[in-house]
């Protein structure tokens, strides 16, 4: 009796613990109860009411969406239309003025054998400008970057990515500072420009090439169009952050000397945010880059073009050596731009010396640079790159054997990692998300979305959740968001341990922001390459590449917002006794909470983004239903309705994320940092 | 009185929203709390009069919060008054439109700011210049105007500096010159030296009344420091709360405080430095006294040395009517005073 009561009491002291728990974490026991709900259901539900329809399957959403694009496709062909005829001559206009400098640079114009100008004169003409803006130092990673694209074999195709990258990046910033001004000085324009911004900023780049393509056919002006569209964010974002920014006591004291509006914005306020708006260009520069890349799948020119080639034949060396090219095309421009902005100061400042200096080196380089232009005019040598070294073709080979090697030796190793971690975790969750009735499925995320987000998050989640039933794609929507959860997963457990690490230790910090750095540059589809060799096309490769992608990104925020603690905090923990563990738990992860939500954020739109071209190695989910639109010209239809499916699956993501991390107290973080896409730590640096 | 260089009537300034609608209404009486938690608007000044004469330097003294940089911002308009007339040398500046308005900023009035509001990416004598630039003057008669400023200011040589390789006592140097350079008959300080380290602000103090006796200017400084306040001023008007507490000259704040709060404030200056004799002074008491004369508006610590040398009560006058007698007495009471605050 006695041991009864002992028993019975125990369990009274365990009940009264495990409501203590609950309550400290109400939120956390929340979403377990509901994951748990949801797997009961699950269990005897599964298979039932899936709303899975066929590849070839379209329905009434998908056949009106087709009409649309043919009626749109129609009216562009032949503009009668002011608005349609305005826009089709703006691409037409680009378009002649891009083929006019592709004649310059990279294709031959006839009669003529070969460019206007070849190899030499695009060498001086590309150290000219990097020393004009970014130093001299900067020329000694410019111009060996571009003999790297010769000795590589792909001379041409380089030039043209960075040709489409530049002559969109222009017209980005053309448009895109004074939009920016505009917005930092009128609120009203910034409410309405802020959401198109968000929108744009979640959609993946490959989801903008459908519509793209509809409107402007394949090629060159598509591409341009495309790229110049995707860039354009990133630039308006940061220059009004950047003019919002400027020390408001300067402009007060220059005001109250009786300056204009004009002379304010000119010698003022833009001086001011030169620097920050010139972090806005190298972020459109890398936007430009990676769409100008993923362009290639609707036929624009340049480097995505053999690497999409080699990805769909199976010819991994050819992508491989391609995809060395975009990298070192990404570090390069990202490092000259941002260099660029450090310079603007130091040349100013140079002293009269220096500047002289610097005058009489561009005089020199610039005759230099007419006489490089006029040689490679002229003869032959100097136009056509040398075609040894060859440096490609050992490369291409070794990959290749590389890939074979796997595939003979080692394919036990990397299939059986692949099947555990498919059959173990994938596909269980896949089952959970898509194989529920959609209903369970919805309102178990609604839930979610209001225990995260809360009342905001739930209506957002609502309105996304209605607007992917309507389109008809709710199965592989889930699909997609399966492979998206469990990439996010991994990336948020990377960016924790990594982030930690580097927050807690400045020297683990300094050997990792480099590669993190170089990571982030990136565009997306490159990381497809080396994991396409190592695990063939699947799902599975798909994640691994959207977490490659992910992870540096993530990684940085949470180095930040656990750097951001301040060292009082910890002091005042270590001096109550708290060990290394302690200290970590519960008091640097909870104050950098907010970091880490942000960095869950960033990490489910960067996986988006890239588990969507996944579907290119057979990820399959929503991302294969635009390439079937592109593929099959019945289902550009269906097509249509993936891509703003697929831009439903990221607002919605994106907001329950940025509702939660306002919710945990950082708002302001994430407002200056949203959608960095290259890291805000360089913005606010 | 037309000829005052500043005339500031029944000055307003009410921040939220429908703060206009407030003024004559009984919510305007209602104290600063009382006034938020009923319509949600934050008076920064309220009700606030006074004339500055031509060469005065009139210090505005307050705590933090108190609203005397808001104050001074109502006098061009950097911050728009909410009610209340601002007179410039004759210009109504709250009915002046944005020309009139960027027109008495270039050449009636400039200011020099607490945290300087230095260009950073301009030279020192471009930063000078910039009133002129605004102006459009050309460049080469704007930098030799510039040129003599730097000077004057004891700037020379630091010309070619950016601001951010000087010290703060020098940007604010920089400061200075760039109000000056335009040559207004007004210079407003919002706290200028409150961001400067003790010393550095003793050598700005003095520079100011150098300047002012070089170039006679008239003055409003905002200052939240007593000491600096009673060093400067002419006339010291004291605030809180966005309501005028006292006007008076150095003297009559610290001899005769308006009310608890003026005194408290007062409670620790070193009276002796700043008292005339007029405030310890008996009245005469008929009795023909010999010894020395002294004049009713010398202050005590100047006058001490020759009260307690002479060893009897020494005569004050005013003008040649003998006003009253001090003794050794009356200079200790203020003197042993300040000991024991000590």
């Amino acid at each position: 009796m006695t041991t009864a009561a002992t028993s019975s009491r125990a369990r009274i002291r365990d009940e009264g613990r495990v409501v203590a728990v609950v309550r400290a974490h109400p939120r956390l026991w929340a979403l377990l109860a509901v994951v748990v709900g949801w797997v009961i259901v699950w269990s005897f539900t599964e298979g039932t009411h899936t709303l899975h329809i066929g590849t070839s399957t379209s329905t009434g959403v998908h056949d009106w969406l087709q009409d649309l694009s043919e009626n749109l496709q129609d009216a562009f062909a032949s503009p009668s239309d002011i608005v349609v005829r305005i826009i089709s001559g703006l691409s037409d206009g680009l378009d002649s003025i891009f083929t006019w400098l592709q004649h310059l640079f990279t294709v031959a114009p006839f009669p003529r054998p070969f460019p206007q100008f070849g190899w030499l004169g695009i060498v001086a003409l590309a150290a000219l400008a990097t020393f004009a803006i970014a130093g001299w130092r900067l020329v000694l990673l410019v111009v060996p970057a571009f003999l790297l694209f010769g000795f590589l074999g792909f001379w041409t195709e380089s030039v043209d990515t960075l040709l489409i990258t530049l002559f969109s990046v222009v017209f980005s910033c053309l448009v895109g500072i004074p939009l920016g001004i505009w917005m930092a000085h009128s609120k009203v324009v910034s409410a309405i420009v802020t959401p198109v911004l968000d929108v744009m900023q979640t959609m993946p780049s490959f989801v903008y090439l459908l519509p793209f393509s509809i409107l402007f056919g394949i090629g060159p002006a598509a591409a341009i169009m495309v790229t110049l569209v995707y860039a354009t964010p990133p630039v308006i974002r940061i220059s009004a952050h950047g003019l919002r920014t400027v020390n408001p006591g300067v402009v007060e004291a220059t005001s109250s000397l009786g300056q204009t509006a004009w002379q304010r914005l000119v010698k003022v306020e833009l001086p001011l945010a030169k620097r920050t708006i010139i972090v806005g260009v190298n972020q459109t520069i890398m936007a430009a880059l990676a769409m100008a890349t993923i362009a290639a799948y609707i036929d624009g020119p340049g480097l995505g073009q053999p690497v999409i080639d080699g990805l769909q034949r199976n010819q991994f060396g050819t992508a491989a050596v391609a995809g060395i090219c975009i990298v070192v095309l990404a570090i390069t421009l990202d490092r000259t731009t941002t260099a660029a902005s450090v310079r603007a100061e130091q040349a100013r400042r140079a002293g009269n010396h220096g500047r002289r200096l610097r005058r009489i080196v561009l005089v020199a380089g610039s005759a230099g640079t007419l006489v490089a232009l006029y040689l490679s005019h002229m003869y032959v040598w100097a136009n056509e790159f040398p075609s040894s070294p060859d440096l490609g073709t050992p490369i291409r080979n070794a990959v290749d054997d590389f890939g074979d090697w796997l595939l003979t030796d080692l394919s036990g190793f990397t299939t059986s990692i692949q099947d555990g971690f498919t059959n173990w975790f994938l596909n269980p969750v896949q089952s959970l998300v898509a194989e529920s009735p959609w209903f369970v499925t919805g309102l178990a995320l609604l839930l979610i979305a209001m225990i995260v987000g809360g009342l905001r998050a739930l209506v957002a989640t609502f309105v996304c959740l209605a607007g992917i039933y309507l389109l008809d794609l709710w199965y592989n929507a889930m699909v997609t968001l399966t492979s998206v959860l469990v990439a996010t997963v991994l990336v948020v457990a990377i960016a924790v341990v990594l982030g930690v690490a580097m927050g807690r230790n400045l020297t683990t910090d300094r050997v990792l922001r480099p590669f993190l750095d170089a990571g982030q540059t990136i565009p997306p589809f490159v990381p497809l390459i080396p994991v396409l060799i190592l695990f063939g096309p699947n799902r599975f490769t798909a994640i691994i590449a959207g977490v490659i992608y992910a992870a540096p990104i993530a990684t940085k925020l949470v180095a930040d917002g656990i750097r951001g603690v301040s060292s009082e905090t910890i002091e005042a923990s270590r001096s109550t006794g708290a060990n290394r563990w302690q200290e970590i738990t519960k008091v640097q992860l909870p104050m950098a909470r907010g970091s880490v939500l942000l960095a869950t954020n960033q990490g489910l739109l960067y996986v988006l983004s890239m588990v969507v071209i996944g579907a290119m190695v057979g990820a399959g989910g929503l991302g294969f239903d635009i390439i079937w639109g592109f593929r099959q010209a019945d289902f550009v239809g269906k097509g249509l309705a993936a891509g703003i499916t697929i831009v439903l699956l990221g607002i919605m993501l994106d907001r329950i994320t940025t509702y939660g991390a306002a919710r945990a107290g950082e708002s302001a973080t994430l407002k200056a940092g949203r959608r960095p896409q290259r890291g805000p730590s360089t913005m606010l640096g | 009185m037309t000829d005052a260089a500043l005339t500031v009537k029944d000055l307003w300034k009410i921040f939220g929203r429908g703060a206009d609608k407030i003024i004559g209404t009984p919510d305007a009486d209602l104290s600063r709390a009382d006034l938020k938690a009923k319509t949600g608007c934050v008076v920064g000044v309220r009700d606030v009069s006074f004339e500055v004469a031509p060469g005065e330097v009139f210090v505005v003294m307050g705590l933090s919060g108190s609203g005397k940089s808001t104050l001074v911002r109502c006098l061009t308009r950097l911050i728009e008054p909410t009610a209340g007339e601002v007179v410039i040398d004759g210009h109504d500046i709250t009915k002046a439109n944005e020309s009139e308005l960027r027109e008495l900023r270039r050449t009636h009035a400039s200011m020099v700011f607490q945290h300087f509001g230095l260009l950073p990416h301009r030279q020192v004598i471009d930063n000078v210049a910039y009133g002129l630039e605004v102006r459009g003057v050309g460049r080469k008669e704007r930098r030799e105007k510039a040129a003599e400023i730097v000077d004057l200011v004891g700037l020379s040589g630091y010309e070619m500096s950016y601001p951010d390789q000087l010290s703060g006592g020098m940007q604010q140097r920089v400061g200075l010159a760039r109000a000056l350079a335009n040559d207004p008959s007004l210079l407003l300080f919002d706290e200028p030296f409150s961001a400067l380290d003790p010393l550095i602000r003793r050598d700005m103090q003095n520079e100011v009344i150098r300047l002012h006796h070089e170039l006679g200017k008239t003055m409003v400084f905002i200052t939240h420091d007593l000491q600096e306040a009673l060093k400067l001023g002419d006339r010291i008007l004291i605030m809180r709360d966005g309501e005028i507490v006292q006007i008076g000259t150095p003297d009559e704040v610290v001899g005769a405080p308006a009310d608890d709060y003026v005194k408290d404030f007062t409670s620790e200056v070193p009276k002796s430095h700043v008292l005339t004799l007029k405030w310890v002074m008996r009245e005469p008491d008929g009795q023909a006294v010999d010894g020395p004369v002294l004049r009713s508006d010398q202050i005590v610590r100047d006058a001490a040395r020759t009260v307690l040398d002479h060893r009897g009560p020494c005569r004050v006058v005013d003008g040649d009517t003998v006003v009253g007698l001090v003794d050794d007495e009356d200079i200790l009471r203020v003197v042993v005073a300040e000991e024991s605050l000590a």
